[in-house]
């Protein structure tokens, strides 16, 4: 380095840094419903998952730079893998996997010149909504023990306002996909397209996924093709055109209530 | 930074491209865990404890070890059916009444272990966590033959505890979802692998199971009656070898029996395998030698039985 920069300064500029770029990206959602923990996310990609399996009743969830968070959950499949293969399936737990995502980070984010551009989530779904655990580790290595729902990058404030209004417990999977992709599609309240310019989520372009509670040993299942879609007649009830999901900010009415089937 | 791409760094042996072979990541990150770190390890490891095959005290030892013994596999209708004995024998003791040697490897294959139970069960947990963890790694699953293919490497590793009398032999067995159809496959020592039609037998009894298949099996069984003739095939072997346990009816310890179609694994709950194993003994108690095969081959029966299926 040729200049004097002071630590005060690096470490500020690496925050703003990083934190421009999670911002600037679109928001997935984490929340918690009875039939498990469900993700979604804005992803035309079919071959670059922003979710993935870890371990039986664990899952990685992440937004941000596509080679940086890859490498993080190939590092989570490992560390998960090699721990339970040296002691037994049951001990690998979340909350480890979490604590060495924080040590990667805040590593990384000290020592290196550049962060990584990456908000992490480390879910791990329990018996019952009670015992399910959501760790969210940003790009400094901090984590927070969240509940019941999590925003990643984006416009996270604003998302999480509209969760934060309308979520309760014990939604059902149809009515918490319905709060998130109301949420996604912006705070504008079902208000038509002025709400923030993300009124234009579509089925094709949504990347869905449970922890699912009712299975048993790998709980992990991505929902595409028929299921997402009878998932989305389910929540969404009278909106047949996939094009127009957030348009369906729709009241969540009862017709929701059936929808607890998991297989 | 300390991201290095393999071995140990800051953050543990975890970062970095590496393989998505978990035995390969193993290999670099935890040797020591590997099954046949014993015998394989060669200099380093308790090789050098072991004697060498040849002395009378490594025989001796080797058969003090727990050994499983008989494993069938026979291809139905849309898939295939393993089946295994429960008993593991340490020399001419009875070491185990209801050890499971049949394992699922992943929702479309099983693995059947005989020879030292110790390392086989081992082997058989790697095989699972292997195939899981590409799955995982790659986001899809590996083909029926890569899998099979990735087992014989397993197998070759241990080459060096077999020849000092840990012998380790699977049986692999799966629907191969491209192919449509169930398929067999046998490994020796070496790590050969070889594919099997129709129906394969391993372990101790095996020469029995296999003679009572080639007489009781015919091509395009239902999975039905194709786990009934892995029953007989197994009451056979239990009959004429003293290693192969027969259904325990006092203990209700059955024979475990996989059937995999393109439904996936299911593992016979023990009242499922309980009704095979009855019929077969009733159908003992007044014919103690089994159903026997006609004498004279009847043309469109028999046409094609002894034929390789031509996939």
């Amino acid at each position: 380095m040729p200049f004097y920069v002071s630590p005060e300064q690096a470490m500020k500029d690496k925050a703003d840094y990083a934190r421009k770029a999670i911002t600037r990206i679109r928001s997935g959602v984490v929340i918690d419903c009875d039939a498990g923990i469900l993700f979604i996310a804005p992803n035309p990609s079919r071959a670059l998952r922003k979710f993935s399996e870890i371990y039986d009743r664990m899952a990685f969830a992440a937004v941000g730079r596509y080679n940086e968070f890859e490498n993080l959950r190939k590092a989570g499949v490992r560390y998960a893998d090699l721990t339970g293969f040296a002691y037994a399936r049951q001990d690998v737990t979340a909350r480890g996997l979490a604590n060495y995502y924080a040590q990667v980070l805040g590593t990384v984010f000290t020592d290196s010149p550049k962060p990584y551009e990456v908000e992490i989530v480390v879910a791990e779904v329990g018996k019952t909504q009670d015992d399910d655990e959501i760790y969210r580790i940003t790009f400094d290595g901090s984590v927070a023990d969240e509940r019941n729902f999590v925003v990643m990058g984006g416009q996270a404030d604003q998302v999480a306002a509209v969760l934060k209004d309308q979520y309760r417990d014990g939604m059902t999977l149809a009515e918490a996909f319905a709060l998130a992709i109301a949420a996604l599609a912006g705070p504008g309240k079902g208000e038509g397209e002025a709400g923030g310019g993300r009124s234009d989520i579509t089925a094709a372009q949504l990347e869905v996924a449970l922890l699912d509670r009712g299975r048993s040993h790998r709980m992990f299942r991505r929902l595409t093709g028929t299921r997402l879609e009878a998932l989305v007649n389910e929540a969404l009830p009278g909106n047949k055109e996939p094009g127009a999901i957030a348009d369906a900010q729709a009241e969540p009415d009862e017709s929701a209530e059936s929808a607890e089937s998991t297989d | 930074m300390g991201a290095d791409s393999y071995g140990r760094g800051a953050f543990g042996p975890y970062l970095g491209a590496g393989t998505s072979s978990f035995t390969d990541f193993l290999a670099g990150a935890a040797p020591e865990l590997l099954p046949q770190a014993a015998g394989a390890a060669g200099a380093a490891g308790a090789a050098a404890t072991l004697p060498p095959a040849d002395g009378a005290a490594a025989g001796s030892f080797a058969r003090s070890l727990t050994h499983g013994t008989t494993i069938v596999a026979a291809a139905c209708d849309g898939g295939v059916v393993m089946a295994g004995d429960r008993r593991a024998t340490a020399g001419n003791m009875i070491a185990q009444r209801h050890l499971d040697k049949v394992f699922r490897s992943d929702d479309f294959s099983a693995v059947g272990i005989s020879g030292v139970a110790g390392t086989g069960i081992e082997l058989a947990r790697l095989f699972q966590v292997e195939l899981e963890h590409y799955e995982k790694l790659e986001g899809h699953a590996l083909s029926l033959d890569g899998k099979a293919n990735r087992l014989a490497s397993m197998v070759r590793g241990n080459i060096g505890a077999a020849m000092q009398g840990l012998v380790v032999v699977p049986l692999f067995c799966g629907y191969d979802e491209d192919a449509g159809f169930g398929r067999i496959f046998s490994y020796d020592v070496a790590g050969g692998r070889y594919e099997e039609h129709r129906f394969y037998a391993i372990g101790s009894g095996s020469v029995f199971a296999r003679g009572s298949l080639k007489k009781l099996y015919s091509d395009g069984m239902s999975a039905d009656d194709t786990a009934l003739v892995c029953m007989q095939a197994l009451y056979d072997a239990a009959d004429d070898d003293s290693a192969t346990g027969g259904p325990d009816v006092s203990r209700r310890i059955y024979p475990v029996i996989a059937i995999i179609t393109a439904d996936g694994f299911e593992r016979l709950t023990d009242e499922q395998a309980g009704g095979y194993a009855q019929t077969v003994i009733e159908g003992r108690l007044t014919d103690p030698d089994g159903p026997p095969a006609p004498l004279r081959q009847t043309g469109t029966q028999n046409g094609g039985r002894n034929a390789l299926p031509s996939g």
